[in-house]
Order: structure tokens, then sequence, then C-alpha cells
């Protein structure tokens, strides 16, 4: 197909033409990083806990009345929930991932320096590596002689004894590698205050924050040894076997509520459900890209179809001379798709460097990414499709056009 | 003339229904997604005390050791319970408030209704006045009660509606902790968004159902929610346990009725930390704020990154959804070339053939934004239906619904006059000759 007639046609339609460039080139500059965008959050969505996700279950209890000693409490609990058919193992834990409400502290390796390493959460609890599933990759789990109680630790914090405090720590492999990489952290002396100095005795493979906003530091996680009463915030964690949650859920619930009718239970759910709450923002965005996407290319084709009838119109008898002079049908309708092909490159190529500048503003406001390569192909590929697929009904209609139209005036 | 020009536009509209359906379509889509995501901007970047909150401004002082527990050079974002005690006492401003927020149980009087938890603000008397909260039966309760621990609550309607049918209900007892408490008077609806005064709490749409004096919850060790941030060797506190003097964790508010009372309140919080500093408390040397409700907000970028960025896009679709109308608009125009030759021959001037193309235009942005209205609202039906604390605010008001009317016939306009002056450059003799 001969491309010179076809442009020396657009440049008499100018403007048309150049109304259908800028749009291809403004949809291809969306798309490319709407599609960006779905990717960075379906990649957020898929952040990994460290912990069983699918055999967890978690309980919050609230007493209406603070009675009797909270730590007895807790113990009576555990018992209880250990006899529950089907509970593997219960743990009782001061927060729990993508939980959103954290504990966290401040991490300083020498305690005389003057500012913070870095902030890293803080997970309290007894039992808690066995039942949420994290795996250990070096050193040893926390032991029972290794807890003290917060009442204890925090009197003890503000006397300065530091006899009553506790003395390590577990921490995650990211944090290790961040704090001293390259090197072996088991043994080595994490300060949360310039009194509150813990050894590290075991290193997690993966446990993410509850609050994990930002992948880098979602892995900044400690597990120290502190025994907690009873409270409100606290959380049961069970861990049972995938089929068994629901069932298990509700024998749980039964047997805390038996042990005492007043208590309210204000959280119980899946981790599954724990994670789906999380990244609820995140989904809502996904799927607000994907129609904006479709709306998108649902309309630039729609103006694709419109302007080509126009021209198709507009261009009958033209088309009729050319038949006339022997075009084959087939000539006809290869000249609109070119057409169609030709615009949809320039404004492909356009929005390129558009696509570009939208991502370097949303790399200046939303801290995003540079947009990889990739998208800029495959944005291509699927406008010129698009527009090969808009193109093709007015095409055929003039390619149905007779060689008499030629003769016929108007 | 312009009922001449609308009835044109009418006839020359239906005469190709399939590209005015496709103008109209593009401005309903490009509208409908503008509009919806610039309502939820809107609700959420709102004034949460129109017409009051210019006076009411958010103290920050600086009580950190050296070593300091963030590297920032901004002041916490809360107080400790000394410097707010400090500040509440010393009542420089207008109006002042110390708070923080908690959940209690409440424990129902009638036993058909199980106890249950609610969310409760525990602030000093000056709140309600401060921030104008409407009462629907009784009153605050006052300052000497603050110092008194009174046993006194502040209920919301939605409580009282719950407990008592909504009836007057002051001077009745509640139950909340164990402790039996005076209901001395019960807000009417009262939920400001943002959620200013505590961003700790939530953002958005977090209303909190009973009120009562800080002392008493001190006093009786209510439980606490929010942040508690510490420096040295400080301990945040478990739920029954105070958080250490060298913890930041309350919520101070005040009311300055004049830029020079703004102004004598800074120097005052300047004089306090140098005072502290002198005292041996603070170890830096001054470092205060003393930001604006609507500034506070700003400071904490409180409307979601996701808002915004939705509302950019839809702004983009809204321009692709432009540049193809004036496409279609252009070659619609193009099209009758020899109608308006026909009408400059008979002596139309170009300035009467350009408002009649405008009106014609002018139609398809007031039909599209009928259509683009619809959108939004079933586009803000589904924004409700997710999960966001910000979800169920999502309404559509008439400053909206106008907003919308006014985008869509501005929109329209804009992209007509382009087409419409090309339109009109048609020479008259040249198209005659032709036909």
């Amino acid at each position: 197909m001969d491309i010179l007639p076809i442009l020396s046609t657009l440049r008499r339609h100018k403007l048309t033409a150049g109304l259908l460039v800028m749009q291809i080139a403004l949809t291809c500059a969306i798309v490319c990083n709407a599609v960006f965008l779905i990717g960075q959050r379906l990649q957020r969505m898929d952040m990994p806990s460290g912990v069983a996700e699918h055999e967890l279950l978690q309980i919050q209890v609230a007493d209406v009345v603070k009675s009797g000693n909270p730590y007895a409490r807790v113990q009576e609990d555990l018992a209880l929930l250990r006899q529950v058919p089907g509970v593997q193992s219960v743990a009782f834990s001061n927060q729990v991932p993508f939980g959103g409400s954290s504990s966290n502290g401040n991490v300083l390796l020498d305690p005389n320096q003057p500012q913070r390493t870095l902030n890293a959460t803080t997970y309290f609890g007894q039992n808690l590596v066995p039942t949420m599933g994290v795996q250990l990759v070096a050193g040893r789990d926390l032991q029972d002689d290794d807890f003290v109680d917060v009442d204890t630790a925090l009197k003890g914090l503000k006397t300065g004894d530091t006899k009553s405090l506790p003395h390590v720590t577990l921490i995650t492999r990211g944090l290790a590698e961040r704090l001293w990489p390259g090197q072996n952290p088991l043994g080595r002396l994490i300060y949360l205050t310039p009194t509150v100095g813990l050894r590290v005795v075991g290193v997690m493979a993966s446990l993410v924050r509850p609050n994990a906003y930002d992948a880098d530091t979602a892995q900044y996680t400690m597990v120290i040894p502190l025994r907690m009463g009873a409270d409100r915030g606290m959380s049961y964690v069970i861990r049972t076997r995938p089929q068994d949650r629901s069932g298990v859920l509700a024998a749980a619930l039964a047997a805390l509520r038996k042990a005492d009718p007043q208590r309210i239970v204000t959280t119980q759910r899946s981790f599954d459900e724990v994670r789906r709450h999380f990244f609820r923002d995140d989904r809502a965005m996904a799927g607000i890209l994907v129609g904006v996407i479709a709306a998108l290319l649902v309309v630039t084709a729609l103006g694709i179809v419109g302007l080509a009838s126009f021209w198709v119109a507009q261009r009958r008898r033209t088309i009729g001379v050319r038949r006339a002079l022997g075009a084959t049908r087939s000539d006809v309708l290869h000249y609109f798709q070119t057409e169609n092909f030709l615009l949809a490159t320039i404004g492909i190529g356009l929005g390129m460097v558009l696509a570009y500048g939208i991502n370097l503003f949303l790399m200046q406001h939303y801290e995003l990414p540079r947009l990889p390569a990739i998208y800029f192909p495959v944005g291509a590929v699927a406008l010129w499709l698009i527009g090969q697929v808009a193109v093709l009904g007015p095409a055929l209609r003039a390619a149905a056009v007779p060689p008499v139209v030629a003769t016929r005036a108007g | 003339m312009f009922q001449y020009y609308l009835d044109l536009a009418w006839r020359s509209l239906k005469r190709n229904k399939a590209l005015t359906a496709l103008m109209v379509l593009a401005i309903a889509l490009g509208i409908g997604a503008s509009i919806t995501t610039l309502t939820v901007l809107h609700v959420l970047s709102g004034d949460p005390l129109p017409g009051r909150s210019g006076e009411i401004y958010y103290p920050q002082i600086d009580p950190q050791d050296l070593r300091g527990m963030s590297p920032s050079k901004e002041p916490p974002s809360q107080l400790t319970l000394i410097d707010g005690m400090n500040l509440l006492r010393a009542a420089r401003a207008d109006r002042q408030a110390l708070m923080k927020g908690g959940e209690v149980p409440i424990q129902p009087e009638q036993s058909a209704l199980d106890p249950f938890y609610v969310d409760a603000r525990y602030t000093t008397a000056d709140f309600f006045a401060m921030f104008g909260t409407p009462f629907r039966f009784g009153h605050a309760w006052s300052a000497a009660d603050d110092e008194a621990k009174a046993r006194q609550v502040v209920i919301s309607r939605d409580l009282d509606e719950k407990l008592f049918g909504g009836a007057n209900s002051v001077g009745r007892t509640l139950r909340i902790s164990g402790t039996a408490f005076q209901i001395v008077g019960v807000l009417d609806h009262w939920q400001p968004n943002p959620h200013f005064y505590d961003l700790n709490t939530g953002s958005y749409a977090a209303g909190e159902q009973v009120f009562l004096p800080l002392q008493t919850m001190i006093d009786l060790h209510l439980s606490r929610d929010g942040s508690n941030d510490c420096w040295g060797n400080g301990g945040g506190g478990t739920d029954t346990l105070l958080p250490a003097d060298t913890c930041v964790w309350l919520q101070f508010w005040v009311q300055l009725d004049s830029p020079a009372k703004v102004e004598a309140y800074r120097q005052f919080l300047v004089h306090y930390s140098q005072e502290q500093k002198a005292l041996g408390r603070f170890q830096r040397p001054p470092n205060v704020r003393l930001r604006s409700l609507m500034q506070w907000l700003d400071y904490n970028g409180v409307v979601p990154d996701d808002v915004r960025l939705q509302t950019w896009l839809a702004f983009g679709f809204l321009a692709v959804c432009l540049v193809n109308t004036v496409g279609l608009m252009l070659a619609k125009f193009m099209r009758r070339a020899g109608e308006l030759g026909v009408r400059r021959a008979l002596g139309a001037s170009r300035r009467s053939l350009l408002a009649q193309l405008l009106v014609e235009a002018g139609v398809v942005g007031l039909v599209g934004g009928v259509g683009g209205a619809v959108l939004a609202l079933g586009g803000l039906w589904l924004v409700r239906q997710r999960s966001s604390d910000y979800a169920s605010l999502a309404h559509l008001d008439p400053s909206m619904l106008l907003t919308t009317f006014v985008l869509a016939l501005g929109a329209t306009l804009l992209a007509g006059l382009l087409p419409a002056w090309r339109a009109c450059q048609v020479a008259p003799a040249l198209q005659l000759k032709s036909h």
C-alpha cells in the first residue's frame, strides 16, 4: 500500500487527524501509567507475611469490668483454647501481621548514638513463633525463662532496674541485613533505649509489620519476650487446619463465652480476612484503574469509529472514482486501515513521551518508581489493535461503495 | 433568536443520532468520572467546623531530650500529661481543651441488651463550647467538674436512642466499665469530618458515643486508644498504666479569637518552653508550632493519596472524552458546510452562525451533564460499597450537582468552540456553487 497519497490526504484534514492523534496519545499515556499502577497494587497485595496465613484465626475479647489477675486470666484462656478440638497451637500476641495497629520501638546500635537507626515493630507474647508458623533460619526460639511480665518491665524501666527487663530478641532476616549487612547477627546487641539492650538469639525468615505500608520497611520486625495480661487490644492467635477454621472459630468462641458470659468478643476472623481488610483500599484502587482503562479504550474506539465514518461519508465520491479507475474493494479497505495505523502510530509515539512525563509527575508527588519500559510496547500493541478493530466497520462500508457513485453529482 | 437556535440545534442533533449519541456518551462518561472523584475529594478535604475553624488552633511544643525520638525538626504531634495540664491550667487562650480517645464498655440497665463497647472521648469542659457541639438535651460539664474528677458523661444522640429510645436521659445513670456515671447532656447529631481533633483514632467517620472528663479517665484507669510516643527510658504503658512523663499522648486545642491573640499565644508557648528548659525538664531550644485547624489537616496529609490520584485520573479521562467530542463535533459541523453556506449567503453573519453552533454544543453538554450526574450517582454508590473508613461519606451535595452541570456545559462549549469557528469560515459563494 502506498503511504504517500494517504499522507497527502491527511494533510487536508489536519485538524481532525490531529485530534485523533491527540486522543490516542492521551489514552496511551494514561493506560500505560494505569496498567503500571495496577501492577504496583497487585504486587503490594502479594506482600509476604511470614506466617501460615491459611491456618490462623484471630480472636480479641474484652472484659466489661477488669477483674482478678490479668496474667492468670490469659493462662486460663490459653488452656481453655488448647482444649478445643482441632486447635493445634495457641498464642497470645500484642499485635498480628497486617492487623493495622502496631507497637514500635526505636532501634539503636550504640546506646549513646544521638539519633535512632530505624524504627522497628515489636511483637510480644508467648508461643508466637510456632503458632504463627514463623520460620526460624538461625539461632533459637524464645524460651519460657526469657520472658518477663510487662508490668515488671515497665517498673524496671522507670526505676532503672535492668534485671527486670527482657534481655534477648528475635529479629527478621530483613532487619538483620539492614543493621549488619552480610554479617552474622546472632549474639549482637540492639538497644531500644540507652538501658534496654537485647541480644539477638534467633533470626526469622520473615514476619511482616502490622502496618506494612512501605515495602522497604515492612520486615523491620522484632519479637521480644514480654508476657502480657488479658487486655482489650491483645489477640489470641489459633492455629488449625485450613478446612477446620470456621468450626474451630465457633468452638473457640463458645468456649471463651462459657468461661465468662460477661466478656465481649471484639474481633473474630481468619487471617485471610485480616489480609483482605488490610489491602481493601489497594484492591479498590486496582478495580477503579481497570474500570478507567476499559472506559478509556471504549471511548477512544468510539471516537475512531465516529471520525472514520465521517471521513468515509465525506469521501464517498473520491472512493467511487478510485473504484471506477480500477481499485479493488480490498484496496479501499487497506487504504483506511493503513490510514488508521499511521495515525495510531503517531499517537502512540506522542503517547509514550506523555506517559513518561506523567510517570515523572507521579514519581515526584506519590513516590512511585520509574515506569518500566515493558509497559510501552504493551500499550502500543493494545492501541494498534483497538484502532484496527474500530476502523474496520467504516472501512468495510467504504469498500462497499460502488464505482457508479463516481458518476453521480454530490 | 435563542429559541430558534435551540430549535435548529435540536433538529440537527436528531438528524444524526449516532454521532450525537457518541458525543453525549463521551461527555457523560467524562463528567461522571470526574464528578465522582471530585465529590470524594470535596468531602474528604472539607472544613469539619465551617465558620469556626478559623479560630481553632493546635499548639505544639518540643519536650524531647537531645537524643530525641525522631530526627525531624518538627515538634511531636501530641503533648505529655504534665505539659498538657500546665497549658490547660494556664488558660491563656479564649478556650482550651486537653483530650484523648478510648473505648469503653457500656452496661445497659435493660437486660435485653448485652454489654457493648463504644468509642469514647476523654476531654475537658471547653471541648463542647469550643467546637460548638449541638446539644439535644442538657449541657456540658464544668471546669470544676474536671478538677473534681466528676462521674459525669455527655452521650451521643445515637447512644441515647439505643439506650433510652431517644427520650431526655439527662439525670439518669449510665454504667461505664463498672462505674456509675450521671448523664448531664445528650448531643444532637455531631460528627465532624475529617475527625480533626484526634487523627490517631481514624481520620474519618469516627464519632465518639460518650464524652467524659479526662481526669475521671485517669482516676478510673479507663482504656485509651491512639498513639503514645516515648523517648529516653520512657515506656508507653499498657492499657491500665499511664504512659511515662517522657511520652506524648494527648491532644490539645485552643480557641483564639483574633490574630493578635494567636501571636500572643505563640509567644506564650515559646516562653513556656524557655521556662521548662530553665527548670531542666526541656532540653531543646524552644521549638513551637501553632497551626490553625485547616493547616493542621494539611500538615498531617489527611486526604488519602489514592483519592488525589483518582482525581487526576478522572480529569485525564475527561480530557480524552473532550478531545473525542471536539473531533466528533468538528466532523458534524463540517458536514453541514452546505447548509451553513446557504445561511451565510442569505445574510446570516459569522457571529450568528457561531452562536447557533455553540447552542448546539451547549445542548449536547446539558444532555451529557444529565447523563454525567446519573453516572456520578452510580459511581458514588459504588464508592459507598467499599470498606474504606471514608466510603460512607461519599454523597452528591447540591453544590457538587451544580458543579456537574457547570463543568459539563463549560467543557462542551469549550470543546465546541474550535469546530464552530472552523465551520463558520465557509465561504458562502463557493458552497452555493458546488450545489
